[in-house]
């Protein structure tokens, strides 16, 4: 990722292209760290030295002579930056603290984890097992971390996935989290959780998010779209039809409402009835939604109905042209649904977090239930942007996301179409780099 | 009656180099050393205290610095953990003086360097200890642990004062004086904190190591070179002793390096 980022270094103002790690370390002061104010000069080191920390834990001496004791979480941008610190605060008196192996307990029975279990963040964690440290393979929020028996690989597992036995890791000892440095060399959009609001310009922004996109094409990265019906609602589906056809998108996670209300579209020219041309309701045009859904549950399922000729235009036309993965996932609300539509929750969730693992970008658009189920499974270094009209929803989604998500308060429509737009364009009239 | 631990400098010469001031080059005088570290025996034993001395060893010329033998507090002695390999076998000799004479020895762990007084002066309630040149702070927490007292860690960041009695002198009456570029801020304010009344050497007498002192009650025995130091303290009621301190100077040394309290404190 870095390597990329560096390949794209001629923006001036270019999107984060990659995220760096922060390497940290644990250190522990203790003595008379106040009155001499080692605590203070050791602080003030780390951050003159371009290096965060966070105090994990502190106990201040209560009498004249009793020390006291700080626990340093330190994180640097170089593996270098960090060791040369970390020798300069021994001086002072820090000393790392030592790493114990982590705390494993068999879960007690399926889907079921033991007492204790840590609960995992959605950043790269490392857990020590045997003396040796393992990267947790698919971070993620709200999971557990199983050790494979025979591999002794980590992982994240979720409660339905957990088999009685399985090794979970228990307590918070010989745990290393590894939070996402932000960028702090350059501009990005990613820079810091960005919100545009409704009244705020939005074509700067939609700009760079073009530079974004072409740079994933280009470098054959996978950008994820999660829509809900909205998108066809407002009349942006022919856009989201171009954006998959210009090839920028590789999955698109939504449910049966869009699929239906797009093939709708595609048959009737309508969206629950809508006109979509017109933006009045037909005659019998609440009838076109269901008169579709049977068209592909008779055609045997979406690919098949492009396949047969039925469904010509639209965005599932798109996807099953283009090879776009589509995860539909079923809900209470459906009608149908459709063929394809996964209605066990849990199967679509593992689903989900299957085809989530290599996606670089995120993007949200008008359907804020099914993008925090998507949030809770995205890890903090995926960039993401959340467009819904609204405020509310925007808010939701980029607090629960804390690094690296951007947010636009807008319309789908007229969004989706200048981002189209900008893509459409030759790429040094959007200013993208050479 | 306060006691003195002394040693003839019988072996002492400059004969390696572990300091900026020491140059093998530039040897001592031998008759001068004789000369100048007995009018030092002879100024203390004047003021009263008892003055020890412990047999010279050869190939120890540094032992003659017996500030470095360790901290005494009570009964209780802490031998150095000399950091530089040529002075790591006067600790030995040391210990057994102390311990021949009823004190108890408590050795530090071995990893963590502490040279003793010359790096730990008490000055009102803490005690205070430089750190990097010689001592790691680390052996600061230990002697806090062993003596249950406060200590007061600060940085020496000029190799030409490696020790915190070449550049810092408490008195008992609460005031002191220092040399503060010697010190890191941090340092400095540390010590500032506790001592807003000291007094701040200028460059050219702090080089003469004029903070390198022995401080007995009202008396202060020190090395020649400093007459804005002895004005300011004169004034503040101590009698100064000044005494050349020449041959010592080549190995980084004056007058408090060559003593050491026995004990420095009776209690803490």
């Amino acid at each position: 990722m870095a390597a990329l980022s560096a390949a794209q270094g001629g923006a001036a103002v270019g999107l984060a292209l990659g995220w760096r790690p922060m390497f940290s370390e644990t250190v522990e002061l203790r003595g008379h760290i106040i009155d001499s104010l080692i605590l203070p000069k050791v602080l003030d080191e780390i951050l003159t030295r371009g290096a965060a920390f966070k105090i994990a834990e502190i106990k201040i001496g209560q009498n004249r002579v009793d020390q006291s004791y700080a626990r340093i979480e330190v994180s640097a941008p170089a593996a270098d930056t960090l060791d040369d610190m970390l020798l300069r605060l021994r001086q002072h008196g820090a000393e790392v603290a030592a790493r114990s192996d982590a705390q494993l307990a068999p879960a007690p029975s399926d889907g079921v984890f033991p007492d204790d279990f840590y609960v995992t963040t959605n950043q790269q964690t490392f857990v020590q097992i045997g003396g040796k440290e393992l990267r947790v393979d698919g971070p993620m929020m709200d999971s557990a971390i199983a050790i494979a028996r025979d591999t002794r690989a980590a992982h994240t597992v979720r409660f339905y996935d957990v088999r009685k036995g399985d090794e979970i890791v228990v307590g918070q000892k010989g745990i290393r989290v590894q939070p996402v440095e932000r960028e702090t060399g350059r501009t990005s959009i990613f820079q810091f959780n960005t919100n545009v609001s409704a009244e705020m310009p939005k074509t700067a922004m939609i700009r760079e998010l073009a530079r974004e996109f072409r740079r994933i094409r280009e470098t054959h990265g996978k950008v994820l779209v999660v829509a809900g019906p909205a998108v066809v609602h407002t009349g942006a589906g022919n856009c989201l039809e171009k954006l998959i056809n210009l090839g920028y998108v590789q999955r698109l996670f939504t449910g049966n409402g869009l699929a239906v209300y797009d093939i709708e579209s595609a048959l009737y020219g309508t969206s629950l009835g809508v006109n979509l041309e017109q933006g009045a309701l037909v005659d019998a045009g609440h009838d076109n939604h269901m008169r579709a859904i049977n068209k592909i549950r008779q055609a045997g399922g979406i690919a098949a109905a492009v396949e047969q000729g039925i469904v010509t235009r639209g965005i599932m036309h798109a996807c099953i042209q283009h090879n776009v993965d589509i995860v539909l996932s079923g809900s209470i609300r459906d009608d149908g649904p459709i063929p394809g539509v996964t209605t066990d929750a849990v199967e679509a969730q593992r689903i989900m977090r299957d085809k989530l693992r290599d996606v670089s970008l995120v993007l949200m658009m008008g359907s804020m239930l099914h993008s925090i189920a998507v949030m809770n499974m995205v890890p903090a270094h995926i960039e993401v942007v959340c467009v819904d009209i609204d405020p509310r929803a925007v808010a939701r989604l980029t607090t629960q996301q804390t690094f690296r998500a951007v947010g636009l308060v807008t319309d789908i429509e007229p969004f989706l179409r200048e981002l189209t737009e900008q893509l459409e364009a030759p790429a040094d009239a959007t200013g993208a780099a050479a | 009656m306060r006691e003195l631990l002394l040693c003839p400098p019988d072996h002492y010469g400059i004969e390696y180099e572990i300091n900026p001031w020491m140059s093998r080059a530039q040897g001592a005088d031998t008759a001068l050393v004789q000369a100048q570290w007995r009018a030092l025996y002879d100024k203390l034993c004047s003021l009263g205290p008892t003055v020890h001395l412990i047999t010279p060893q050869p190939r120890l010329p540094d032992m003659v610095f017996t500030a470095n033998a360790g901290l005494t507090v009570g009964r209780r002695f802490i031998p150095s953990n000399f950091r530089h390999q040529e002075r790591s076998g006067e600790a030995a000799f040391f210990a057994e003086f102390m311990e021949e004479r009823g004190y108890e020895i408590v050795w530090l762990p071995q990893d963590l360097y502490f040279e003793g007084e010359g790096d730990a002066l008490f000055g009102g309630d803490a005690l205070f200890c430089g750190y990097k040149f010689r001592t790691d702070i680390n052996s600061h927490r230990a002697v806090a642990d062993v003596f249950g007292c406060l200590v007061i860690s600060v940085e020496l960041v000029d190799p030409r004062f490696y020790h915190i009695d070449t550049c810092f002198c408490p008195l008992p009456d609460g005031a002191g004086y220092w040399f503060p570029s010697a010190f890191d801020e941090y340092g400095q304010r540390a010590i500032r904190d506790r001592f807003p009344n000291i007094i701040d050497v200028v460059e050219e007498e702090a080089m003469v190591f004029c903070c390198n002192s022995v401080v007995l009650d009202k008396d202060i025995v020190m090395p020649q070179g400093a007459p804005n130091l002895v004005a300011q303290l004169t004034e503040r009621g101590y009698t100064c002793h000044t005494l050349p301190m020449s041959e010592f100077l080549k190995a980084g040394g004056a007058c408090k390096c060559l003593t050491m309290h026995m004990p420095q404190r009776e209690s803490v």
